[in-house]
């Protein structure tokens, strides 16, 4: 035969779904998206620090980073945490798809309850931690700092549940602090008194609906908001006209980054690094590792890397440990070394602080078993401290402590308090 | 009469990377190049007034930063520009974009599947992996398994404690990556077609495997572990063309002492009681020298220049069932303004990068079809670029020269030598593709290279054409590179080694193979290789 002659390989097609693909191409031209909150933080951005929050435009600060975690600790906070991962689960499997897939026993978690659980492989690492919303009997939000939907869809087989990712149709926000309640209750949520920590429950709001978790992230009295992407404007206004005389502020990560610490809370990707992402064998991180062991229930029905976290318990064969520090002295730890006895290096610190709420020099650190573990005496932290071109070298002593570095009682008081 | 400390034959990159480097251990070193210009298969010529092509390499990343540093290119004028992604056009009048920015990367893949989107960063983490292990053996020799020679004992060594440094999971997913189809690998991955095909084309470049051949896996590999200064998988443009990294070793050798003849083309190698003393010139020069050093490939080194009665059998056997088969053509086109794809918005980035019209696999592999038939592809795989969006060297301001490269193309058509009338029959199926995604594409071409295997071996003396002087396959690699017992630079004739792509790594203008090559041959004179950088850790 001859040459082949050549077929047309362009087909017309009028598909609707071709239509609807092309019409978003032009995302190109903004590298980083505003959330549905972007013009209420636009107004307010005096410091124009922004940050790539998962494709986001996102606040370090918005008017000054030390005065915004003061208004977490005494006022209330409202910080946007739209960016996050959502993932809407449901069916009438779903309970069992997440109990199968996640560490914490689902079984138990109620309707109109939250928990914080993680997610492994099946070589038990993990893979991410996040919240997880049980909105109904067959209902679910799963809320993470990475993606995650091949590997929810491919667990899913078998299991008669829709997973669908929801980061977009879904704002969120978080309104922290002291006066949060007080907020809430003025904004018209009637009803929200009733939220103990982590309950969650819907309310009325724009005809539609917001759902309201007593949760957070900065170890204070806290809410999280989540309503539809379109109404996230007339939720802004609705809370920052009720908290007016309140002391209500928006604020960036940095703050929420400090209350985090003090809680003593980890964020994926700062404090460890998720398996997804670890191109280095030796990164990988076991629940026990970083501090979530308390999650596992042997007991509960089989889940995503049971036999490898059990099997690496029962040979000890964990090799990290993730505790909290407290430092001598007053000058932040930032990724420091910590050393035994001075010169045996056995670990890194991950995030450090001065605490204001609690007047010590604190610190999140991953060390190498057994020091952290079994060995607790004599470790030290190098701080390398720049001040005007010089590395002033401080060798610190460390001690574990327990974490949270600091307990509110205002955060579970039930009912809430004003403030 | 005069007698060389060395004689390269051969000034593409990879023998010129040779002689620089045995020049700066102080041999006094001839390269014999048999055009009239240096470069190889790494050039930059101006066909058309106005506009430089760079007519067979178009791109560039795994050049080993070392080598850039050890022989000064940049101070020679070499400088490599990343480019900005790329795309492939769906026949659905849509395209799939490569966005550097990983956040616009996922975005673009969701408009196709939100579930691929969220696989990249898996997908991503598990080739780094396989980089990882891989890029360390790159400027190393690969030993000899059947040898006790502590060396090779050690490298073996080497070797088998990076492997076992390997995860269970790991160690398998690295021997199936150097066996397995790329297209078995990234179903794996992907469920999308277009998405699949954006990344298998990697696997195929520079091929004669289609995506479903076993071994492509780790073809796509071997694209992905080079770097743009740091940026590991990153690709750039040489400015000035490809031939700005051979001109820059050019004249990095010559201002360090040696000596290039143009226009000398090597006839034979001359052997004395098995050892190779110099080369007749196919005027029937001879030139005598110590020892011989060949950039062509291993065929043409040893069924061309030696005489067969020089070699044993077995290795005469493997060198003449070498798979070095042609199955790639390149067209090279001068602009008067820059292509219009009414698909593409007019800003869009893509323009900067590679762009392809190849959006399936499926399709991919129907043009592998027609290459095993002997014909060139009816419906083309094209690796398109335009080099002068981003260098403003190579055409006038507002013209442009655009590469194309072609696949597949095979090394005789129907089982005839190509004629003219075939070589028009293939360009005329790359421009009608290019046509039907760009009106008026026609209207804007002021000149127009094409080149068919025939071409690219007529002139480069490749073999078949072939990109890689022989395929990428796991038989063809490490320690069986080019052929079992001769992975390290040497062959069965004294004194005359290789130090072609046909050699462990391989092609793709690394420059390794040169570089690898004169470690071999100082080691063998007892000389010094501390001008020579080891390969930059992977932390």
């Amino acid at each position: 035969m001859a040459q082949a002659t050549r077929k047309k390989p362009v087909a017309k097609t009028a598909d609707a779904a071709v239509s609807a693909r092309i019409a978003v191409q032009s995302h190109f031209r903004t590298l980083r998206l505003g959330t549905p909150f972007q013009p209420r933080l636009d107004a307010l951005a005096k410091t124009q620090e922004w940050y790539n929050w998962a494709g986001y435009r996102a606040p370090h600060s918005l008017w000054d980073e030390e005065l915004e975690y003061f208004a977490i600790r005494s006022q209330a906070a409202l910080f946007d945490i739209s960016p996050m991962t959502k993932y809407r689960i449901e069916g009438p499997d779903a309970e069992a798809f997440l109990d199968r897939v996640t560490l914490r026993d689902v079984t138990k978690l109620r309707p109109g309850r939250v928990h914080y659980t993680a997610w492994c492989d099946d070589e038990g690492f993990v893979l991410d931690d996040g919240t997880l919303f049980r909105l109904s009997p067959t209902r679910f939000r799963l809320c993470s700092q990475e993606r995650h939907l091949p590997w929810l869809l491919d667990s899913a087989i078998g299991f008669d549940v829709i997973v669908e990712e929801e980061t977009e149709a879904v704002a969120g926000l978080a309104l922290q602090g002291p006066t949060s309640f007080a907020v809430l209750r003025d904004a018209g949520f009637a009803g929200v008194e009733k939220l103990r920590v982590f309950d969650l429950a819907a309310f009325p709001h724009d005809d539609t609906s917001v759902t309201i978790s007593r949760t957070g992230f900065t170890g204070d009295l806290g809410y999280e908001l989540f309503v539809p992407a379109d109404r996230a404007l007339s939720l802004w206004d609705r809370l920052v006209a009720a908290g007016e005389l309140r002391g209500i502020r928006a604020i960036g990560y940095t703050a929420l980054n400090r209350a985090r610490l003090e809680a003593g809370l980890i964020v994926a990707n700062a404090d460890f690094t998720t398996a997804e992402h670890a191109i280095r064998a030796d990164r990988l991180r076991r629940p026990d590792e970083i501090g979530l062991g308390f999650m596992i229930e042997p007991q509960k029905a089989h889940f995503n890397g049971r036999r490898a976290i059990l099997e690496a318990r029962a040979k000890t064969k964990l090799r990290h440990v993730l505790v909290g520090l407290e430092i001598e002295g007053n000058i932040p730890a930032e990724h420091a070394i910590v050393y035994h006895k001075k010169h045996l290096e056995v670990g890194l610190v991950s995030a450090a602080m001065w605490s204001p709420m609690a007047k010590r020099n604190i610190a999140l650190a991953s060390l190498a078993r057994p020091y952290g573990d079994t060995v607790v005496e004599d470790l030290w932290v190098e701080i390398y401290a720049m001040r005007e071109l010089q590395y002033q070298k401080l060798m610190k002593r460390a001690k574990v402590v327990a974490r949270p570095f600091i307990k509110l009682d205002r955060r579970t008081a039930n009912p809430p308090a004003d403030f | 009469m005069k007698a060389w400390d060395a004689i390269v034959i051969g000034g593409g990159h990879n023998g010129l990377v040779n002689a620089c480097y045995l020049q700066r251990a102080g041999l006094d070193v001839l390269v014999v190049e048999k055009n009239d210009w240096v470069g190889g298969a790494a050039t930059s010529r101006e066909l058309t007034p106005g506009f430089v092509y760079s007519n067979c390499s178009y791109v560039c990343s795994l050049f080993r930063p070392e080598i850039m540093r050890d022989l000064e290119l940049p101070r020679f004028g070499l400088q490599v520009i990343s480019y900005e992604g790329g795309a492939v056009f769906t026949r659905d009048g849509d395209y799939l974009a490569n966005y550097r920015d990983h956040d616009a990367h996922r975005r673009e893949f969701a408009r196709f599947s939100r579930r691929d989107a969220e696989a990249y960063d898996r997908y991503a983490r598990d080739v780094t992996r396989q980089c990882r292990f891989i890029q360390p053996l790159l400027m190393r020799t690969a030993p000899d398994p059947t040898s006790f020679r502590p060396r090779d004992l050690g490298e073996l060594l080497y070797l088998g404690k990076k492997f076992a440094g390997l995860s269970a999971e790991q160690m398998a997913l690295t021997l199936r990556f150097w066996t397995m189809s790329i297209s078995d690998f990234l179903d794996e991955y992907f469920e999308t077609d277009v998405i699949k095909a954006n990344f298998a084309l990697s696997g195929i470049i520079g091929t004669a495997l289609g995506p479903m051949s076993p071994g492509t896996a780790y073809v796509l590999l071997h694209h992905y572990m080079g770097e743009v200064d740091g940026s590991v998988g990153a690709w750039g443009y040489a400015r000035g063309g490809m031939g700005a990294v051979t001109k820059a070793l050019a004249a990095s050798f010559k201002a360090s002492g040696g000596t290039i003849r143009t226009g000398a083309e090597v006839d034979h190698v001359l052997v004395n009681r098995g050892k190779a003393t110099g080369v007749v010139l196919a005027g029937g020069e001879e030139v005598y020298c110590k020892l011989v050093v060949s950039n062509a490939d291993v065929k043409r080194t040893f069924l061309k220049l030696v005489e067969e009665k020089e070699l044993p059998d077995v290795f005469l056997r493997r060198v003449k069932n070498f798979k070095i088969r042609g199955s790639s053509g390149k067209i090279n086109i001068a602009l008067d303004s820059l292509p219009e794809f009414p698909a593409l918005p007019r800003d869009s980035p893509v323009y900067r990068g590679d762009m392809h019209f190849t959006d399936s696999i499926e399709r991919m592999e129907r043009a592998y079809d027609d290459w095993k038939a002997g014909r060139w592809s009816a419906d083309p795989f094209l690796d398109m670029v335009i080099p002068t969006t981003l260098d403003p060297t190579m055409a006038p301001p507002g013209k442009h020269f655009m590469s194309c490269f072609v696949q597949y193309a095979p090394p005789k058509v129907n089982g005839l030598d190509w004629t003219d009338a075939d070589r028009d029959g293939f360009a005329e199926s790359v421009i009608a593709q290019i046509a039907e995604y760009s009106p008026g594409f026609r209207d804007r071409i002021v000149h127009m290279e094409v080149r068919t295997p025939r071409e690219i071996e007529a002139e480069v003396g490749l073999t078949e054409g072939n990109i890689f002087q022989g395929e990428l396959t796991f038989d063809q690699l490490l320690f069986n590179r080019p052929v079992p017992g001769y992975a390290q630079y040497r062959s069965p004739v004294g004194g005359l080694y290789m130090c072609g792509s046909s050699t462990h790594p391989g092609g793709g203008v690394m420059g390794a193979p040169g570089r690898n090559a004169a470690a071999e041959i100082l080691r063998d004179l007892a000389k010094s290789t501390s001008h020579m950088s080891p390969a930059h850790e992977v932390i």
